[in-house]
């Protein structure tokens, strides 16, 4: 093909140059043209040479998609139904986001760009690209804010409350969920290096562990608020509840990944019982260990957030989102979803980081054979 | 030889014990679809610094014999001595270095980390471990690869880091279980030559199994062969090939007799299998 494009990157740039060439039409044929929308659109539907006259660079694909983003989102009304011809550049602006995307993880495959720092775009692009189409979308055909607020009302809103948002942070992640991760986590650790080494806990505790993740949180949060009291306790009781089964099973699955070769070998050097836990089924039983701990980081905030809807100090990200809805304040509603998928990723992240550094021996992670 | 028996050539040093000694040795595993009996009425004496190869085909109860040697299964019936103890005394007294099938290298661990495993359990001072890490990977012509991974070596050098990890405390005795079952032959050649001239060096006793002729051949002192169902020792041969073995004994006419004979008695071990 002359423009050097695969078949579906043709279709993109087709769809992205020609819905910019309507957009540039419809800017020319209404009354009241934003001058700088029109320059964009104008610029996107030049791409089109690229089909009659010689192929383009892929980072013009880029800056044509940030261009009639910006100027489109620049350009939105307050208030009212934006202009028809500007849903032409939110298509205009995605199929080029998509098209710059698809050329560019093609040119790290080939290895002409760097995957170090270019790999970052990506997702990065992805995203910026869902907010923008959020934001056009909500504001373009004037949804009602308490259906949905534009991101741009989202972040004013984080703005304007991170007071609020802050202490609702502290209460709930700080105070709650790390503690009761924590106590979780070691809890379920240590009841499964016993059950591990006694058939006699192995037969009455793994039961009462699997019963206990069985129980619906709805009900026992306010049981724990009422053993526990009003505050971040009674959170903290019920993340330990939430945690601890996942890292028990993960756990006495893990303690068992030692092959029996590696088990004979400690018998050889008639190592002890410690001596065979710490040096060989421990590290061996890692990558489980760490599964639990990441499924645990996210469950942990969920069962901390709902716990709140059981009774609670007036502060909290789970007290805020149930009694914002209840005030029809929806935007901070979002805002405090916003704060919580940020810890949330945060916290998770930063268990993969970790897992990354202490399981680097790992298939899995080093990305070699076993 | 009994178990009493008294080297009198020695003045005063105490008694010679052998290092290695079966009587009506036999161990049977029960099964959900029966008994299977894995070794039957063996008699064996090894003395110390002999090189002893086991050889026969699969499930004739070699690998089980280093085993119940080494305490990692128990016997049925008869007596088995390690150095005049009951395997279980000798085994926490740490008279062996076991050589697995497979390095059974632990991956979280540098190479160097792995041959000061069971230094650690047996709880040697810092610059003990460091002086004989050194000196056994010296042994195994690793240095230079102390930092490495197990998994960023190849499957000889892999297999050599275990075997100075089996070195690394100083035990008299080796068990060594098909070590060089898993690699191609050229490099088990090498091996080969390697661990005869460690064998010289050292003075360690070796058990080693094996199902190659050429190998067991190659390296022994004494060659046990053995048969299946039930597994047994159908005979013992005294190899008196010079202790210095250039790779090229092996197309000698003492050599091929000798691996003649082994063929002959594993052959024999079969023709029992075909009457059944």
């Amino acid at each position: 093909m002359k423009s050097g494009l695969t078949l579906l990157q043709a279709v993109l740039a087709v769809v992205a140059g020609g819905t910019a060439l309507f957009g540039l039409v419809g800017a020319a044929i209404s009354a009241d043209a934003e001058l700088l929308l029109t320059l964009a659109f104008g610029f996107g539907a030049l791409t089109l040479a690229r089909f009659v006259w010689r192929p383009i660079s892929f980072w013009l694909d880029g800056v044509a998609a940030a261009l009639i983003a910006l100027t489109l989102v620049w350009a939105l009304p307050r208030g009212t139904v934006m202009p028809g011809h500007y849903w032409f550049g939110m298509v205009s602006a995605w199929a080029f986001a998509w098209l710059f995307v698809d050329q560019l993880s093609a040119a790290i495959r080939k290895g002409t760009v760097p995957r170090q720092a270019m790999g970052l775009l990506i997702p990065a692009v992805f995203g910026v690209s869902l907010l923008v189409m959020w934001e056009i979308v909500t504001r373009g055909a004037n949804v009602p804010p308490v259906l949905l607020p534009a991101p741009s009302a989202i972040g004013a809103q984080l703005a304007n409350s991170a007071p609020i948002l802050w202490a609702d942070f502290v209460q709930t992640f700080v105070k709650s969920v790390i503690p009761g991760y924590i106590i979780g986590c070691l809890a379920g650790l240590v009841v499964a290096i016993a059950v591990d080494r006694s058939p006699f806990l192995k037969a009455g505790l793994l039961p009462i562990g699997n019963f206990m993740s069985a129980l619906p949180i709805i009900g026992i949060a306010p049981i724990m608020v009422m053993w526990f009291g009003f505050d971040w306790q009674s959170k903290a009781a019920v993340v330990v509840a939430m945690t601890f089964f996942p890292m028990l099973v993960n756990t006495v699955a893990g303690l068992n990944a030692a092959s029996s070769i590696e088990r004979d070998l400690m018998r050889t050097y008639a190592a002890n019982y410690w001596q065979t836990l710490l040096k060989l089924r421990l590290p061996a039983a890692g990558p489980f260990i760490f599964n639990a701990l990441k499924i645990n980081s996210t469950l942990a905030l969920i069962g901390a957030i709902v716990a709140e809807f059981f009774g609670t100090p007036v502060v909290g990200m789970g007290f805020r989102i149930s009694t914002g809805v209840g005030r029809l304040a929806i935007d901070l509603v979002w805002a405090e979803i916003a704060v919580a998928a940020v810890a949330g990723s945060a916290f998770y992240g930063v268990i993969a980081l970790i897992e990354r550094g202490v399981t680097f021996w790992h298939p899995s992670v080093r990305g070699g054979r076993a | 030889m009994s178990v009493t028996s008294i080297n009198s050539s020695t003045t005063g040093t105490g008694v010679a014990l052998p290092v290695v000694e079966a009587e009506h040795l036999g161990l049977t595993f029960s099964t959900n679809d029966g008994d299977v009996v894995a070794l039957s009425d063996v008699n064996l004496t090894i003395e110390k610094g002999d090189f002893v190869s086991f050889i026969g085909p699969s499930g004739c109860g070699k690998t089980t014999f280093l085993r119940t040697i080494a305490d990692l299964e128990q016997p049925t019936s008869g007596t088995l001595r390690i150095n005049g103890q009951t395997p279980e005394n000798a085994r926490k007294d740490r008279a062996y270095g076991y050589v697995f099938q497979a390095p059974a290298l632990y991956p979280w661990r540098t190479i160097e980390k792995n041959i000061a495993l069971p230094l650690e359990i047996m709880g040697h001072s810092a610059q003990q471990q460091a002086e004989r890490i050194k000196r056994t990977m010296d042994l195994v012509n690793l240095t230079g690869f102390e930092k490495k991974y197990p998994w960023q070596l190849s499957g000889g050098m892999q297999q050599r880091a275990s075997i100075a990890r089996a070195l690394a405390f100083d035990a008299d005795l080796l068990l060594m279980d098909e070590p060089f079952g898993a690699l191609d032959e050229i490099v088990r050649d090498h091996l080969n030559s390697e661990l005869l001239k460690l064998w010289d060096r050292t003075k360690k006793t070796i058990c080693f199994v094996t199902h190659s002729i050429p190998e067991a051949v190659y390296l022994s002192t004494k060659i046990v062969v053995m048969s299946p169902r039930p597994g047994r020792v159908t005979d013992v041969i005294e190899s008196n090939l010079p202790r210095e073995r250039p790779l090229d004994i092996r197309e000698t006419p003492e050599f091929l007799a000798i691996a003649a004979r082994v063929r002959d008695g594993l052959r024999a071990g079969h023709s029992y299998e075909e009457v059944m």
